[in-house]
């Protein structure tokens, strides 16, 4: 292997991972304010068909990413009001958004496009590198890092926010204690419904942005089962990263690296005779041992962990 | 001694509050005055916590008004939420404390705060807290987490982040509960330290000792109307359990002397884990006799629930031997124990006491769906379950609508009579008659109205005299001292002594659940 082949793949690796960074942090966001979404694939597979088909109407890529977000949003909002004001059971409204997301997502690839048909082979505007002058320069980290697109840029400013947000910002210390114990939290006088409202929003705008970046820039255009099971990678992810954005970062980049490495050997299949059926089931497979791995190493720390009121409904006064 | 004419620094004027099916105040007038210790006392249920939940804007009250001094005036105040409740400078510690465990002292404190900077500058924070600490005697560090720290300095943390909050008026919702008889003094020299400095102090208990000891005044509250408010230095003990009551109270409970048998239950050198794989139990040794009431003592989380479970099979030990009756009983699955003779009245009623969801016949033939007549080979026989439920809750006088009513709905007093029945009934049932049973009960009056409390004992002073073995562990030393024969107590897993009951020292007992004493 020479040098070009490992920035050749890293950069893959990192431009496929950005789609699940930001799915990743703001499903962090969403669970570390206590509401558990299982939505993720339906709302990443509606940000991807709404955004692609937005942006091509519009034939601005920027437009596209904006109505992804707003639908993420949307979506975040209707978890968010069965789950917080009704209390609905948030595992089976996650698993209803998903199969609601993923139908949808499919009609309305058959019907956005021009004239009302369909959107499947179409090109579209899309987000294309960038270099950066000077930081593209530096020797192996230049490639990769500072010649992508300008999602993946944001990505970096997401990360960074994120991270400082939650650990060092007052608001970012009432996030992490309404999932903790909303009894507390309320009791301090943090508003904690306003806040789950908020978060969950939040939340389902940067997976509508993650599904966005599938459709925009990593594999422009829309095409049926687009995400093909991203979503749920992300929950396993999020468990992964201890509900912590930088280590969302890592989990995300190993799990783009498997799919550069995968795109690799099925370019170069003549070699290495493995079908393409089991190459694609990589990703998935590192899912199954990642979730093995994590459960097993957090037995040894307690600090590590779900917010302790994740998936539980709150509500002031039940009498305990 | 406080000032009597100090002005009034909040009252409640005819608070009324209803939960579904309850009315939980009705009326209530309550003022408390600057720099006094009042006291809110009433039983379980008489209203206490709502009235205080009210004033600290967690419930909205139906009727009524707050008044609060502001600017040396008493105006009416409205309080929609805990967050108007700071603002107004009224502080609550509660008695399951409002603390995030995975965060630090100084996160917690500044919980909610709207005064704090966006961008949190910690160390400017925690020197604030270091001061607040050296004024009023309550140190604690403010980086440590809160999972790192004891009941008693959760606590103090609980009481800093009201004061650091500003509060001059603090509302401690049975704040000894959790406490060693020593600690508890040194929350009275707080308080008093507090109420001092000027703040107004409210304290809740249903204890009449740490009433006398440390309140100036005494609000009481019996099923949600205010009986009475009186100067604790013009009343008396029996006078305010009267009060709370509404009846006269004994305060003793008359044990006759033991007849002991034989040694029912050994433990010898037992050490266990507990749920998170520490230490939880380490080289207990102890025997319960035939007649004999062995009392566990000791602050909650120190082994009590693991010495429960091993000694009824539910968790398994890590070295040691257990024998009932000189039968090795080691290893064995719970099902054995039951078959020993073993019976169990856990400490959480409805999580393993009952299936609350189930109707009180089903509960009452848990132990002997398996044997003639409740069944029949692989059949229940629905006519023998309810004369066998209906004979139970007339022998123990359980107060339910019929056989039907699912368990939870019981008041917690009959959810206890009716695992007793089931238990000492299942006791008897799979010994032979020279075999005494072995009977174990964690706290077996815990929540329980005054009523309730007396039937409960009763009944384990009744088995006692009928020659069972009882292991009872509680948190309340006057319930140990009433009802058993020796006390041992538990700390971190630890038998620090055993003492005869008769002959017991509270200050000892104290001095060895603080782990400071051992003998």
């Amino acid at each position: 292997m020479n040098a070009d082949l490992i920035i050749s793949i890293l950069s893959i690796a990192l431009v496929a991972g950005t789609s699940l960074v930001f799915a990743t942090i703001g499903e962090i966001i969403t669970e570390r304010s206590g509401i558990l979404n299982l939505g993720v694939e339906g709302i990443m597979i509606m940000g991807a068909v709404i955004g692609f088909a937005a942006a091509f109407h519009s034939e601005s890529a920027w437009i596209g990413v904006v109505v992804a977000m707003l639908v993420g949003g949307l979506l975040g909002f209707v978890h968010a009001f069965l789950t917080i004001t009704l209390r609905a059971e948030q595992v089976v409204t996650g698993l209803a958004l998903t199969i609601m997301g993923t139908g949808l997502a499919s009609f309305l690839g058959q019907e956005l496009g021009p004239e009302g048909g369909a959107l499947v082979g179409l090109t579209g505007p899309r987000f294309t590198e960038i270099s950066i002058p000077i930081l593209s320069e530096i020797p192996i980290i230049g490639p990769i890092v500072f010649n992508q697109d300008i999602l993946v840029y944001l990505m970096y400013v997401v990360v960074i926010a994120a991270t400082y947000f939650l650990y060092h910002t007052r608001s970012g210390l009432h996030l992490r204690a309404i999932g903790e114990s909303p009894q507390t939290a309320d009791a301090m006088g943090v508003d904690v419904f306003r806040l789950r409202y908020l978060y969950t929003i939040v939340g389902g705008m940067l997976i509508g942005l993650g599904g966005a970046h599938l459709s925009l820039a990593y594999t422009p255009g829309w095409s049926e089962n687009l995400t093909g099971g991203r979503g749920w990678i992300v929950i396993a992810l999020v468990i992964f990263a201890s509900w912590n954005p930088w280590r969302a970062v890592v989990g995300a980049l190993l799990f783009g690296g498997v799919n550069a490495i995968q795109f690799r050997m099925q370019a170069s299949s003549t070699d290495i005779a493995i079908p393409a059926t089991l190459l694609n089931m990589m990703p998935y497979l590192l899912t199954v041992v990642i979730a093995v791995l994590t459960t097993w190493m957090q037995r040894f720390n307690k600090l590590i962990g779900a917010p302790a009121a994740l998936g539980l409904p709150y509500n002031r006064e039940e009498r305990h | 001694m406080p000032d009597t004419s100090a002005p009034i620094a909040v009252e409640m004027r005819g608070i009324t509050k209803r939960f579904p099916g309850v009315l939980a105040n009705h009326k209530v007038d309550f003022a408390v005055r600057v720099g006094e210790i009042h006291a809110l006392l009433g039983e379980n249920g008489a209203g206490k916590s709502t009235l205080m939940s009210v004033l600290c804007g967690l419930y909205q009250q139906d009727e009524g008004k707050i008044l609060l001094a502001q600017k040396r005036e008493l105006s009416p105040v409205q309080i929609h939420s805990p967050s108007d409740a700071f603002d107004l400078g009224i502080g609550m510690i509660h008695q399951h404390f409002k603390l995030i465990p995975t965060q630090t002292v100084a996160e917690n404190m500044i919980l909610g705060l709207k005064d704090t900077p966006f961008n949190l500058q910690m160390t400017a924070i925690e020197n604030r807290i270091r001061d607040l600490a050296d004024r009023y005697r309550l140190e604690v560090d403010p980086r440590a987490y809160i999972w790192q720290l004891s009941v008693g300095e959760r606590q103090r943390v609980e009481i800093l982040k009201v004061l650091y909050r500003g509060a001059n008026i603090l509302i401690l919702d049975e704040p000894t509960a959790v406490l060693t008889p020593q600690e508890a003094d040194e929350l009275g020299a707080v308080m008093r330290n507090m109420a001092s400095e000027g703040k107004a102090l409210i304290f809740i208990s249903h204890k009449l000792d740490e009433i006398m000891a440390f309140a100036d005044r005494v609000t009481v509250l019996r099923s949600g109307e205010n009986v009475a408010t009186v100067e604790v230095s013009n009343s008396s003990k029996t006078e305010l359990a009267q009060l709370m009551v509404g009846r006269p109270v004994l305060f003793t409970i008359e044990k006759p002397p033991s007849q002991l048998g034989d040694v029912v239950v050994a433990m010898e050198k037992v050490s266990a884990l507990n749920d998170k794989g520490l230490p939880a139990l380490d080289n207990v040794s102890l025997e319960i006799r035939s007649g004999e009431i062995v009392g566990i003592a000791g602050v909650a989380g120190n082994g009590q629930r693991e010495l429960a479970e091993v000694v009824t099979g539910l968790r398994p030990t890590t070295t040691g031997r257990i024998t009932i009756r000189n039968r090795d009983m080691t290893h064995q699955p719970p099902y054995q124990f039951i078959q020993q003779g073993v019976a169990h009245v856990p400490g959480d009623r409805l999580g393993m006491g009952l299936a609350g969801n189930l109707p009180v016949s089903d509960n009452m033939i848990m132990k002997s769906y398996n044997r003639e007549p409740i069944s029949s080979g692989i059949f229940l026989r629905n006519q023998m379950i309810r004369t066998f439920a209906q004979n139970l809750v007339k022998a123990f006088q359980v107060l339910t609508p019929n056989l039907e009513t699912p368990a939870r709905n019981l008041s917690g007093g009959n959810q206890q009579k009716a695992i007793l029945a089931r238990e000492i009934t299942a006791g008897k049932n799979l010994t032979k008659g020279d075999e005494p049973p072995f009977l174990v009960t964690v706290y077996p009056t815990r929540g329980l109205d005054v009523g309730a409390i007396e039937t409960v004992r009763r009944e384990l002073l009744e088995q006692r005299a009928q020659g069972v073995a009882i292991l009872l562990i509680s948190e309340q030393l006057d319930e140990l001292l009433a009802l058993s024969d020796r006390i041992a107590v538990l700390h971190g897993g630890e038998i620090m002594g055993i003492v005869d009951a008769a002959e017991a020292d509270i200050e000892h007992l104290g001095l060895m659940m603080a782990g400071e004493l051992h003998i």
